[in-house]
């Protein structure tokens, strides 16, 4: 019988600890599959951070760092700069990477660092129980806005991946999502293409996607990926915002 | 090899280099900018890389990236920006990380001032960051010493797989004296086969850590570093004993405070009064022993600091209610005038002797 669907080689065999329907999971697969099929799983990095993800040190099937809060872009530096030969990335959530970790992000961008960001945009803080983040959505309601985000509290949420677009050392920006199997082959695609970008040392590329936390958001994981489709899709508008071939 | 004359925190550079440092992160502050500004004139000179950091945080945590792929790496700064690394320092040490950190201590607290001080005792050697580490904290008093401490630093570093941190005031810093950058006895160092290097399919995923959700196996991380530590008391205390043969009053002062403490028991032994000097060398392991073995002659401990008092606090603890203790301090910058030093240790011996 000829095998369709197949847990990928760049996973280890731990058992993911992800909430069901949490598309964390779908994002570990798709870096996963990446680093297989451009045979770079071996000589690869990887950059856990803190909050859901952290524990991906276990499932990648790769060299992994933990890194303390937003501080990922910064490990990698390090990591990068003693050894360029190496895949070197990071896979980082909105709090971590949006919020806490700012200037990290800001400025791996700024110097062109050669590594790759995955970054988990699920609108909340996941792992320390639903608190707003920077990429919450106006109206939205988080144990921290009870009564929904407000743009006179907290101003308008951030836009990560058009920001970021605007700095120079940043070749390959582009936002996606993985909410239906289409998505999730372009989200691959992109992922793809981060990482073709750090091979060929053109300087620092990121995805960010559009993600789900059924446990915090209190939906289903059906109602999970409409409620992304309805609220986050209209304002963090998927596409890609850089590309190396622009600069050329 | 003879003797050349260089800025103090040039030679600390120098000597960093000469011990191995291929790898340098750090942001720009006043009382150590020569030393992060010569790495980046020579460290790629030496195959190294030096990189400005956007913050103190950030720098740390290149440092921890860096030392988890198996470079040769350090920082610098001084007490404001210390603070910031601390964090970081509990990350690497959490994650048995071997890394250097220079520290040219400034006044505080807050922004402070740029004046040499020591009111960053209690940030070395309690650790700014969370949970229970420690780490090797050198205090030398001396360009020589701290050069001699620098090129051995990293060996320190890589043999207990562990932070060590390296502190002079800014009078260190900014001093010319001569040195000799003399090879440092050299050490078995451990094989680096825990770094992230990539796995090349010859092993298994390496991974570099500090989490661990279990509590028996937190606990026992935490009861396996304390191991690594009480060898480093075992082996890397270290202590001058000055004057110690006979003292009627004991002195204790480290860095460039115990120099001037050293002026002030010349100006005793004039007068035929011996007083002692004990000089921590490392601040962490403190050296306790040096304190037990105070002679009966001695009628107490007189502790000089450029801080309001904080090594005070170790005196104590290695004293044990044995001998009084007195207190000099000065802070901000202010330095201790051996004039003031005489005049308490008059005090303590009992009135004008
Ligand atoms: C310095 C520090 N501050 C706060 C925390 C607590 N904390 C853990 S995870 C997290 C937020 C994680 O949210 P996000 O980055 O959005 O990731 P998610 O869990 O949603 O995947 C916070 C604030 C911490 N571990 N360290
Ligand atoms: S809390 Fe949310 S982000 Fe975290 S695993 Fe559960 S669903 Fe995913």
């Amino acid at each position: 019988m000829a095998i369709v669907y197949d847990k990928s080689k760049g996973l280890t065999d731990v058992e993911l600890h992800f909430c069901p329907g949490c598309t964390h999971g779908t994002v570990h697969k798709l870096v996963a599959e990446v680093l297989v099929e451009l045979d770079v799983l071996e000589k690869s990095v990887g950059v856990a951070p803190v909050g859901c993800s952290a524990l991906s040190y276990d499932y990648f099937n790769c060299d992994m760092q933990q890194a303390s809060h937003g501080r990922a872009p910064a490990v990698a530096t390090g990591i990068k700069r003693v050894n360029p030969e190496l895949v070197v990335w990071t896979y980082q959530g909105d709090g971590d990477l949006a919020s806490i970790g700012t200037a990290e992000i800001i400025h791996v961008a700024h110097r062109g660092e050669k590594i790759t960001t995955i970054f988990i945009n699920n609108a909340i803080y996941g792992m320390t129980g639903g608190q707003m983040a920077p990429t919450t959505l106006i109206g939205q309601k988080t144990t921290t806005t009870q009564d929904g985000r407000t743009v006179e509290h907290s101003g308008k949420p951030l836009k990560m991946a058009e920001m970021l677009a605007t700095i120079d050392g940043a070749k390959f920006v582009e936002r996606v999502s993985v909410d239906t199997p289409t998505n999730i082959r372009k989200a691959k695609k992109a992922i793809r293409k981060a990482f073709e970008l750090q091979l060929s040392g053109k300087g620092f590329g990121i995805v960010e996607v559009l993600s789900t936390c059924p446990t915090n958001w209190a939906l289903t994981p059906r109602d999970s990926l409409q409620w992304l489709r309805d609220n986050m899709m209209p304002y963090y508008p998927l596409g890609n915002f850089r590309t190396p071939e622009e600069d050329e | 090899m003879s003797k050349v004359l260089m800025k103090g925190n040039e030679a600390i550079a120098e000597a960093a280099i000469r011990g191995g440092c291929k790898f340098f992160f750090g942001y720009p502050i006043t009382p150590q900018n020569e030393l992060p500004e010569y790495m980046s004139r020579e460290l790629p000179k030496h195959g190294g890389v030096f990189l400005q950091a956007e913050s103190e945080v950030a720098a740390i945590n290149m440092v921890y990236g860096a030392a988890g792929a198996g470079g040769r790496v350090m920082t610098s700064s001084s007490s404001p920006g210390i603070a910031l690394k601390q964090e970081g320092i509990s990350y690497i040490a959490g994650a048995n990380l071997p890394a250097v950190i220079v520290n040219i201590v400034r006044g505080g607290p807050g922004l402070g001032g740029i004046q040499p001080a020591q009111s960053d005792y209690n940030q070395v050697t309690r650790g700014g960051g969370d949970g229970d580490y420690k780490m090797p904290v050198f205090v030398p008093a001396n360009l020589q010493e701290m050069v001699d401490i620098m090129m051995e630093a990293f060996d320190i570093a890589d043999y207990y797989r562990n932070p060590v941190m390296v502190v002079g005031d800014g009078m260190i810093g900014q001093m010319m004296e001569p040195i000799e950058f003399k090879k440092p006895v050299p050490r078995e160092l451990p094989v680096k086969d825990w770094i992230t290097t990539g796995t090349k399919g010859e092993r298994k995923p390496n991974i570099i850590n500090s989490l661990f959700l279990e509590a028996s196996d937190l606990e026992n991380h935490n009861l396996e570093a304390q191991e690594k530590y009480a060898e480093m008391v075992k082996n890397e205390t270290r202590v001058e004993n000055y004057n110690m043969e006979k003292p009627e009053l004991v002195l204790t002062a480290y860095g460039t405070t115990s120099r001037i403490c050293k002026n002030v028991i010349a100006e005793f032994k004039k007068e035929g009064i011996e007083i002692g000097l004990i000089r921590p060398i490392t601040v962490w392991p403190f050296p306790h022993k040096a304190f037990e073995d105070i002679p009966e002659s001695a009628k107490g401990i007189l502790v000089v600091e450029m801080s309001q008092g904080q090594m005070i606090d170790d005196v104590k603890i290695a004293n044990n209610g044995r001998l009084p203790i007195g207190f000099h301090g000065r802070s901000g910058g202010m330095i201790p005038d051996p004039q003031d030093i005489i005049l308490k240790v008059r005090e303590m011996l009992g009135g004008v002797k």
